[in-house]
């Protein structure tokens, strides 16, 4: 069954959201989605670039307010 | 009955608590009251950002290492013993050598390990500084370089998140001196799509790295690494073939955190304000072992450790907590081997680093002194 990991990256300047998004898709399996939570306006562009070189899958972008919700799916 | 107060490792995180707790705690701990214990893998302290000097023959082995007894307060019991089983259901710690310690305190203090084995080909050929072997390694290497193609090659997640600008400037500086410059060529990779997570830095080291001749190559994860013929492949499908490959590699927190299910990736699910693991009260966590989206460095491990110093202390004597960490990160950043620069942010104020100087530089060399009388609570 697949899971969804959130990722509350909100205020993070170090490593930062996409930094974040890395380093936990390694943790989850094929199929699973993450939800990274980020204030930094960036990474709304930065994280589906990054998801489309990789060929991994975006899953869905909203803003709420000043925070962003940026879902992805692991493919490979 | 004294309340006890366990700390698992000996790391910075879990020394300057120990220490930090014995100051605060010194009636309690005269009348028994309360207990400090730390549990740790190793009678050695490394002084762990003096690796970073290491391949450089700029500070010497026995300069980085302390004995761990004599680095904490004598009224700590010690033990090394390393952890196998954390059970937070029964407040129970089980050791390698089949003794149980139970708490009413716990402090998860369990740091972080390099993973070169989960990328193909990293252990084989590459190099790395963050441990004492693999800097070891790379003095050696640097002795027998005579020019040729380095890449410092960066990967997520990993501490001390300077360290690879840092050592990719000192690496230029080293072969300016050696004589090398016009038959080497330096190129840097990193994760993201910048030359660092902090914007104000990534942009001062792209005009540094610019004007310095080091070539960059941004959203580079690595996928493996081809150890005879040299070349290492990313997960965007680029190739880069070296002499000599520096590598940070992709860390991982402690196993006993993973058997124990505490947190995927060795990482604590831990609440950024209060440092307490998600969902218990009793359970703090410090330093490289918390899964919190800030940076993972001695200087984190510090602010943190101030914050649960407070709230045990409080805890232990009023039953209450005392204050939240506001997410403080302070780093030196040396910019070669005669300069450096500073940043510091917290979760509400962005970094903003100064221009690189020599006097900056003086003080992270006598930071390295200093060091100690951080880990022993002091300063």
């Amino acid at each position: 069954m697949p899971s969804t990991t959130t990722i509350d990256a909100r205020g993070a300047f170090c490593p930062g959201p996409l930094m974040e998004l890395i380093a936990n898709l390694k943790l989850v399996e094929i199929g699973d989605k993450i939800e990274v939570l980020s204030t930094d306006k960036g990474s709304a562009m930065d994280i589906p670039e990054w998801v489309k070189k990789v060929k991994h899958e975006m899953v869905g972008i909203e803003q709420d307010g000043d925070i962003w919700h940026i879902v992805v799916r692991k493919m490979k | 009955m004294a309340k006890k107060i366990l700390i698992i490792g000996g790391g910075l995180a879990g020394t300057i608590i120990a220490n930090g707790l014995t100051r605060q705690l010194g009636k309690e701990l005269r009348s028994n009251d309360v207990s400090i214990t730390v549990i740790g893998d190793n009678e050695q302290h490394m002084y762990q950002p003096g690796l970073l000097y290491m391949p450089f023959g700029r500070i010497r082995e026995k300069d980085l290492f302390r004995d761990q007894r004599s680095v904490l307060d004598r009224r700590v019991v010690f033990h090394v013993d390393p952890a196998t089983k954390i059970d937070i259901s029964s407040k129970s710690v089980a050791t390698e050598s089949g003794k149980t310690f139970n708490y009413d305190y716990l402090v998860l203090a369990t740091g972080s390990r390099l993973r070169p084995d989960t990328v193909p080909g990293m252990t084989e050929g590459a190099h790395w500084f963050y441990d004492l072997e693999g800097a070891r390694k790379m003095r050696d290497a640097l002795d027998g370089f005579d020019g040729g193609k380095i890449v410092v090659n960066v990967n997520a997640p990993h501490k001390c998140p300077v360290a690879p600008l840092e050592i990719t400037f000192m690496l230029r500086d080293y072969i300016e001196q050696r004589g090398l410059t016009d038959k080497t060529e330096i190129t840097y990779t990193y994760p993201i799509g910048r030359l660092h997570s902090l914007e104000p830095v990534a942009h001062w080291a792209e005009s540094e790295f610019d004007t310095a001749g080091i070539k960059h190559e941004t959203f580079f994860n690595t996928k493996s690494i081809d150890a005879e013929k040299k070349i290492i492949s990313s997960e965007e499908e680029s190739d880069l073939d070296y002499d000599l490959l520096v590598t940070i590699p992709p860390h991982h927190g402690s196993q006993v955190i993973t058997d124990s299910d505490l947190g995927a990736g060795g990482w604590v699910a831990t609440e950024r304000d209060t440092l307490l693991h998600e969902g218990t009260n009793d359970v703090f966590v410090c330093g490289d072992t918390t899964n919190i989206p800030i940076s993972k460095a001695g200087s984190t491990a510090h602010f943190e450790a101030d914050t649960i110093i407070d709230n045990l202390t409080s805890l232990v004597t009023e039953g209450r907590m005392a204050c939240t960490y506001d997410g403080k990160v302070f780093c030196f950043v040396e910019t070669g081997l005669k300069e450096g620069t500073y940043v510091w942010f917290n979760y509400t104020t962005p970094p903003n680093p100064g221009p690189p100087s020599q006097m900056v530089h003086w003080f992270k060399l006598a930071y390295n002194r200093l060091y100690w009388l951080s880990a022993r609570g002091l300063l």
